[in-house]
């Protein structure tokens, strides 16, 4: 009875194309929005904070960037955290060589990224589908080997791992872990807010185009290299301020091993639970892989007390493993979709049609 | 057929000599023909005669080896589909290329996307002249779709649509681009009767109200001659004649061609 | 140039080649079948490298060795056909015609969830195989009469700088029988093959056993292909999944004995690479090594997945040898990935694979 959108007319075609042409989905994104920003930073603690909200806001932001070029776009990629790498790299060496605040080096580490992400996805202009899989590791591989053996990048630090610069606004060092939370929030909302306007505009749907079928697109007139190299690009500047972040503010140290092969799967399931080609899919996605081996902890500790790290990290492989393929057989659009199933009964509820 | 004062004009599109092979199969043999401004053209013919070819060398798919097209007055050789599309080339396929995964409007959006001039930033910000772009293409779509009656599933996955009314879709999508020469690659293939009479009716329509040019290709023989102005008739990759319909109809080599001939 | 320590390198690179075609040899397989990189294939080769080692240790000393191996091996044979008839009812049954893609997605998932099982069930600690194949070399030259003589073979040995570390990284997992650390995740390469030493060319008998076992399997497969009935439905089946159930071939059948098959090729490939590198969860890894020699070989050819094998291997190996030095080193990793990225952009079905025209 609640979610009705009985009576809500639209009377301009921009009423129909906000965000959320419906009331009530409006209303619940400030609620959320009032959540995030207000409820959580008085009642959450420092654990939450900086255990589960700042990964959870991170990877939801690399998730995002993932999604933009495999969701949307369609170009399934396994380089994702070789992106977050250079993100990482770019950000630190732009705060110590040049000594610049974060608002500054966080963007310009995106935009070096998004660089990179347009040299790496050239090879898509030829190679489609799963062989681009195989690019991406290429790029992978080089992006982890470069950062290991090249010592300028770690600014010749004999581990190869760096402790990360504080970050600093007006003043105030940003450090205690609500603060962290804070500015992680603002920019995930922010990037949200830009993905969701992408998709829903001429570009978004030149990449779906793409995505659905490359040869009929070229044939009505979408470009096809400014379309997949624009994915890549904002892709990778998405995948490059994740990268950053996840350094900067939740290890509070960068290193190349942060970033291996096992993230880049990581953020790939996560798509692939959440939703492809859906933006609160990102979310949920991420929500889900950070909960899951706290949910099993749990669980087993409910069962009769804790269990051993290496059990813990085989039972994550398996339900993980599981979850993608019934994902995939059943609800290939993920939890997004189960979300919007969900939505549409809520539409009908308590009348049968 | 509709005769509300159409004036055919000068050639828009002449093909000359045309010749495709992959590899050892020649798919086109010294193919030419000329389509006028305003004209509804045929090109008709057995299966695997190599119509589809040429529409897909028209559009610039397939490069021929030789020969030549020449486009409102400019020969090309080479041409990408994406630039034939500028130039106001649009067309529809024999196996249905919608974008099953977005919805019907947004199908006939990206019809649009070629005459949309705001960049990525500024769609992101999705602020002042970008969403004013959005919203007056918007009107343009919503009146293609008036046109094509299908106001009740534009906000359907293109996929989930029943076939006859992916093919108005896809139609949809090619006005969206307001092309000047539309490629029709049978548009009213395994559709009953009632929607042949709709499909023709809409193909009738854009010709008359928007003076488009169009090129079909159709098996449905009582279709083709009922509305076109003009009819290629295409055997083994090799033109057999060319002509009006009553004149096509009554070729002899057409009717070996169709009803089979022992050589 | 010194053609000696080049042959050496070259012949150890096509050596360590042949390890990766054994793997990829696996891979052809499904996608012959079914048109799908079947990414899950390393966990395959866990998979059956860990039943296996965790069955012969199970046994103990109670059984005489060479009952347990061949107990052993019908075992895990018999698991890995348990592993194939769950993959075809569990995956691929409910996902017939959907797209490639999709089905490679969840054989990331497939892969996933049988690492987790096998370590799940077996646990977690590094093993070692000894599977009675000596690494004692032979020397080529001297079996095939062609020996050269010390004093000559000295003085041509390769310059000491390069060779040092060859010899390093052969030496420590071939002779432990596992890497020193549990944590790692890279493939640790193995330097096979020929040993700097007095007589010329020198060839581990493992080597050669490992290249005779994937002639065999090779030839095997082929004969399977071209001649049998099964293997006329299996290159249906990979053209078009439901033409080929619409003409009355059993999809699940085929691809049941298609998995099984891989699984059969993964279980020689395990006890291989294992008794190399220890069976540890870094086995699972070596998709990433047989990836580039599919793309290079093609994926649809048997004879590609050796040629792309060889290919890879020397290129690895003389580049490392060649070239690393002079960028840093230890590019192995993604050398491959930039010779594979090449051929797919020039060459996009590999050597030996099918040309494919677009259509619309």
């Amino acid at each position: 009875m609640l979610y009705r959108e009985a009576g809500q007319y639209k009377s301009t075609y921009r009423g129909d194309q906000a965000i959320f042409p419906i009331a009530q989905d409006r209303f619940g994104l400030f609620v959320l929005l009032a959540v995030a920003f207000v409820a959580v930073p008085l009642v959450a603690n420092e654990y939450w904070l900086r255990s589960i909200l700042v990964p959870f806001l991170v990877y939801s932001l690399a998730a995002l960037g993932l999604n933009i070029l495999t969701g949307y776009a369609g170009q399934v990629s396994l380089g994702s955290a070789g992106f977050m790498a250079v993100g990482a790299f770019a950000a630190y060496n732009l705060a110590i060589r040049l000594d610049l605040p974060f608002y500054v080096y966080l963007p310009l580490a995106g935009l070096i990224t998004a660089a990179v992400g347009i040299v790496f996805g050239l090879p898509s202009l030829r190679i489609k589908g799963f062989y681009l899989v195989v690019t991406t590791l290429a790029a992978h591989f080089f992006i982890e080997w470069i950062f290991t053996k090249v010592p300028w990048f770690t600014n010749y630090t004999p581990s190869g791992v760096i402790s990360a610069p504080t970050m600093v606004l007006a003043g105030i060092v940003l450090d205690s872990p609500m603060e962290r939370y804070l500015v992680t929030l603002v920019i995930v909302a922010l990037l949200t807010l830009a993905a969701k306007n992408m998709v829903r505009s001429a570009i978004g749907r030149a990449w779906m185009a793409v995505r659905d079928m490359d040869v009929a697109a070229e044939i009505i007139g979408i470009p096809m290299l400014k379309t997949k190299l624009l994915a890549f690009a904002i892709s990778s500047f998405y995948l490059g301020i994740a990268g950053a972040l996840w350094a900067f503010v939740y290890l509070g140290a960068v290193d190349a091993q942060a970033f291996d092969l096992a993230r880049a799967f990581q953020i790939l399931f996560m798509i692939i639970i959440g939703g492809l080609g859906s933006i609160l899919g990102s979310f949920l996605g991420a929500g889900f892989i950070v909960l899951l081996p706290i949910a099993i902890t749990n669980l087993a500790a409910l069962f009769g007390g804790a269990i051993h790290a290496n059990t813990l990290a085989n039972l994550e492989h398996v339900v993980f493993g599981s979850l993608i393929v019934i994902f995939l057989i059943v609800e290939p659009y993920g939890l997004a979709r189960l979300w919007q199933i969900g939505k549409e009964k809520l539409r009908l509820w308590p009348f049968p049609h | 057929m509709t005769s509300s004062g159409r004036v055919i004009g000068d050639v828009l599109l002449q093909v000359d000599n045309i010749s495709l092979s992959f590899g050892g199969v020649r798919a086109l043999t010294d193919v030419s023909f000329d389509i006028r401004q305003h004209e509804i053209g045929a090109i008709i013919g057995p299966n695997g005669a190599g119509k589809s070819s040429m529409l897909n060398c028209i559009n610039g798919f397939y490069h021929p080896q030789a020969g030549t097209i020449t486009y409102k007055g400019m020969a090309r050789k080479q041409m990408r589909p994406h630039e034939a599309a500028a130039q106001g080339v649009a067309r529809t396929f024999q196996n249905i290329a919608l974008f099953k995964g977005m919805t019907v409007l947004d199908n006939i959006m990206t019809g649009r996307l070629l005459k949309m001039r705001q960049n990525f930033f500024m769609q992101a910000l999705y602020w002042g002249p970008a969403q004013r772009e959005e919203i007056k293409h918007r009107e343009h779509v919503e009146r293609i779709i008036d046109f094509l009656e299908i106001q009740a599933i534009r906000k359907m996955p293109a996929g989930r649509l029943p076939y006859g009314l992916q093919k108005r879709v896809e139609l949809g999508r090619a006005l969206a681009a307001e092309p000047d020469l539309l490629l029709l690659d049978e548009p009213m293939a395994g559709m009953n009767v009632e929607e042949k009479e709709d499909m023709c009716r809409f193909i009738l329509d854009v010709n008359d109200e928007f003076g488009t040019t169009i090129v079909l290709i159709e098996h449905d023989m009582g279709v083709v001659m009922d509305i076109s102005d003009r009819v290629v008739v295409l055997d083994y990759g090799r033109k057999i004649a060319d002509g009006k319909p009553d004149d096509v109809r009554s070729d002899q080599r057409v009717i070996d061609a169709y009803l089979g001939v022992s050589h | 140039m010194d053609w000696l320590f080049f042959t050496k390198v070259l012949i150890g690179g096509l050596l360590s080649g042949v390890m990766y075609s054994l793997v990829a040899l696996g891979y052809v397989l499904i996608f012959k079948a079914s048109g799908v990189f079947n990414f899950a294939q390393g966990a395959l080769v866990l998979f059956a490298a860990l039943t296996f080692v965790s069955i012969v240790e199970g046994f103990g000393s109670k059984a005489p060795g060479d009952l347990v191996f061949w107990i052993a091996m019908v075992l895990t044979l018999v698991a890995m056909v348990a592993v194939a008839i769950g993959t075809e009812r569990f995956v691929l049954r409910p996902l017939v015609n959907q797209p490639l893609i999709v089905l490679f997605m969840a054989t990331l998932g497939l892969n996933n969830f049988l690492e987790g099982a096998a370590q799940g069930i077996w646990g977690n600690d590094v093993h070692r195989l000894e599977i009675g194949i000596s690494e004692r070399p032979i020397d080529v030259l001297a079996a095939l009469g062609l020996s050269a003589t010390p004093s000559r073979a000295a003085s041509t040995s390769g310059p000491p700088a390069a060779s040092a570390p060859t010899a390093a990284t052969a030496a420590a997992p071939a002779e432990e029988g596992t890497s020193p650390d549990d944590e790692e995740i890279k493939i640790e390469v193995v330097e096979t093959g020929p040993v700097v030493a007095q007589s010329g060319l020198l060839v581990s008998q493992f080597d050669l056993f490992a290249a005779a076992t994937a002639g065999l399997l090779v030839t095997s497969l082929a004969l399977f292909f071209n001649y049998t009935r099964i293997g006329r439905a299996l290159r249906a089946v990979a053209d078009d999944h439901q033409a080929a159930l619409s003409v009355g071939i059993p999809l699940q059948h085929v691809w049941a004995i298609v998995w099984a098959a891989a699984g059969l090729v993964a279980l020689v490939a395990g006890l291989l690479w294992g008794s190399r590198l220890g069976v540890q969860f870094s086995l699972s890894l070596v998709v990433l090594k047989a990836l580039p020699v599919l793309i290079v070989g093609g994926f649809t050819s048997i004879a590609g997945a050796i040629v792309g094998g060889l290919v890879i291997g020397a290129t690895e190996k003389l580049a490392e040898v060649y070239v690393g030095p002079l960028i840093g080193g230890a590019i192995e990793n993604w050398f491959p990935y930039a010779v594979a990225t090449l051929f797919l952009l020039y060459r996009p079905q590999g050597l030996f694979g099918e040309k494919i025209i677009e259509r619309v």
